[in-house]
């Protein structure tokens, strides 16, 4: 299968560090990707790398079948590849309609009703549940639902590439398990590449796995093949998630 | 709907300016026509300062821009009105695209400083081209050069009814033209590049397109109110490119309300007759002090950003009418 984003050679220093460090990565289409590390392994700053918010020192991205190592974050999200913050952000004094109404309307600026923008972002409410707070300020929500807002806005783009960074931080058991129900709905349409602590979501959601350790691929599998692998165990899962 | 009340506040703001005509005085029929004119200015700084979130220390470049634009087409090539007017917009437009190129790759206080900095080169500018624009004493455009002809009729801008509506038909077409910026998607992009540029750009849109279209829309107004001040007050000097001239736009907008189209016609109001006030107030109360204006207007921005961030229209949109635009 054609992957629909590659990454090749990648490397990203800061100062001497190397937060990411030659790594070769692809996601295939229609697949959910778990990428996992302890803290400081690389992960944010390789989806930042993905998504264009920083400049890769070297290597070279695809998506799509395109090189876009060099294409602005902006224009990479009108390619299709979302991005939902691991620090919750959203437009706080606007309604949780208007904030996602700013995600919708872009795609929908040519020309095309008033009616199909609406229709864009009611049905992006629906699919979180945040129909009912629709005209509710972004500010007044739980945290939870901020999420879930995020989630949302990422969804009215209407992305081939769903990047979640970190999206269970902070919830409840309950609102969890909604959110393990929302990915499962969301990848019928969409590829989801998920960067994720709680290792019952990664496990219960994830059909690959990614671990990464000081900036490089340690291992790369199914969820079953890296619970087994002894160097994830020591380096990951027999440390900080027990 | 909102739409249908906001349109009607305009409108009846926009009339009950008409009705003072009639009702003025002479002397404060002068000073709402100058009002008006920096009203415009402040609505043209609103837009960057309130609704984009830009803090230039520099918009009396613009202001300048169009003063001249218009007054030294007028007085050294004897360009028609119409004309200079258009000249004095194009010019602070095209200084806006200039500088809102060099001046957007820096974010925060370094935005402030190289704004200031720029509006401080064109101030000397017009002091170095003194045999041009005869700097700090300035230039005073001769009566007959300030009349108008159109469509058969005779407009007289030396005439204080006449300054006055033409005053009122800037200012209305200005005020009509930010609410409906504000209400189009690209005013809520601004807004939302205000409240968090990063999640903006993450959202697909090009901050600094939308920020350099900003920074020449209100460019472009504030040259556009420049322009008039200089037709319509027959004087075109440097002390309008001074950086007080930058410094009063954020004050008429900070007292009005930041990001309301109504606070900087309320704030400019305020703003001139507080100073007329206190400088009469002061002279007489402490003559040998020499207070200058400029005390009062300093005194008043410490005041308002410690005590009264939002400014009135903010506050009461913030407490009691949420859909103020």
């Amino acid at each position: 299968m054609k992957p629909l984003l590659i990454a090749r050679n990648l490397s990203r220093n800061f100062g001497g560090l190397k937060a990411v460090d030659m790594v070769d990565f692809s996601v295939n289409p229609g697949e959910v990707r778990a990428v996992i590390g302890p803290n400081g392994a690389g992960k944010t700053t390789l989806v930042s790398l993905l998504c264009g918010r920083i400049e890769p020192s070297s290597g070279v991205i695809g998506f799509n079948g395109e090189d876009i190592t060099r294409v602005p974050a902006h224009i990479r999200v009108r390619m299709g590849i979302a991005y939902t913050f691991q620090i919750t952000s959203i437009f706080p004094n606007l309604t949780v309609y208007d904030n996602v109404a700013l995600a919708a309307q872009r795609t929908l600026t040519d020309g095309r009703s008033r009616k199909a923008l609406d229709a864009s972002v009611r049905d992006a409410m629906l699919h979180v549940g945040l129909t009912e707070r629709a005209s509710t300020p972004a500010a007044a929500l739980s945290y939870g639902h901020q999420r879930l807002l995020e989630i949302a806005m990422g969804l009215a783009l209407h992305p081939r590439l769903l990047i979640l960074d970190e999206p269970t931080q902070g919830l409840s058991d309950g609102e969890i398990k909604d959110f393990i129900k929302l990915v499962r709905d969301i990848r019928k349409e969409t590829t989801v590449l998920l960067i994720e602590h709680n290792m019952d979501v990664v496990m219960r959601l994830a059909d690959r796995i990614t671990v990464m350790e000081n900036g490089r691929i340690l291992a790369e599998g199914a969820p079953r093949s890296i619970r087994a692998n002894a160097k994830v165990q020591q380096a990951y899962l027999g440390t900080a998630d027990g | 709907m909102n739409i249908g009340k906001q349109i009607i506040l305009h409108i009846a703001v926009i009339a009950l300016l008409a009705a003072l005509d009639y009702v003025l005085p002479a002397y404060h029929q002068g000073v709402f026509s100058r009002i008006m004119v920096l009203a415009v200015f402040a609505m043209g700084y609103n837009l960057l300062f309130g609704y984009t979130g830009l803090l230039s220390l520099g918009h009396a470049m613009f202001f300048a821009a169009g003063l001249y634009g218009a007054g030294l087409t007028v007085y050294h090539l004897g360009w028609a009105l119409p004309l200079a007017f258009v000249a004095g917009v194009g010019c602070a437009a095209v200084l806006a695209l200039a500088i809102g190129l060099l001046a957007l790759r820096t974010t925060g206080v370094a935005f402030m400083i190289v704004t200031m900095m720029f509006a401080q080169v064109l101030y000397l500018a017009t002091l170095y081209f003194g045999q041009w624009t005869r700097g700090d004493e300035g230039i005073v455009l001769p009566q007959p050069t300030r009349l108008v002809e159109f469509a058969g009729l005779h407009f007289d801008f030396s005439n204080p009814v006449t300054r006055y509506y033409a005053a009122l038909v800037l200012f209305a077409a200005v005020l009509l033209i930010t609410l409906g910026i504000v209400r189009s998607r690209f005013g809520r992009v601004l807004i939302a590049i205000r409240e968090n540029e990063d999640r903006t750009r993450m959202l697909g849109y090009n901050v600094f397109a939308n920020k350099l279209a900003a920074v020449v829309i209100s460019g472009a107004i504030s040259g556009a109110s420049g322009a008039a001040y200089a037709l319509l007050f027959g004087y075109v000097g440097s002390t309008f490119a001074s950086v007080q001239y930058s410094i009063l736009p954020l004050l008429w907008v900070l007292l009005g309300g930041a990001s309301t189209t109504l606070g900087p016609l309320l704030g400019t109001v305020l703003m001139y007759y507080l100073v007329d006030f206190s400088s009469d107030v002061l002279a007489r109360a402490v003559p040998d002090w020499n207070f200058s204006y400029l005390g009062v207007v300093g005194i008043a921005l410490i005041v308002l950003v410690l005590f009264f961030p939002k400014g009135i229209f903010g506050t009461i949109r913030a407490h009691w009418a949420r859909w103020l635009p």
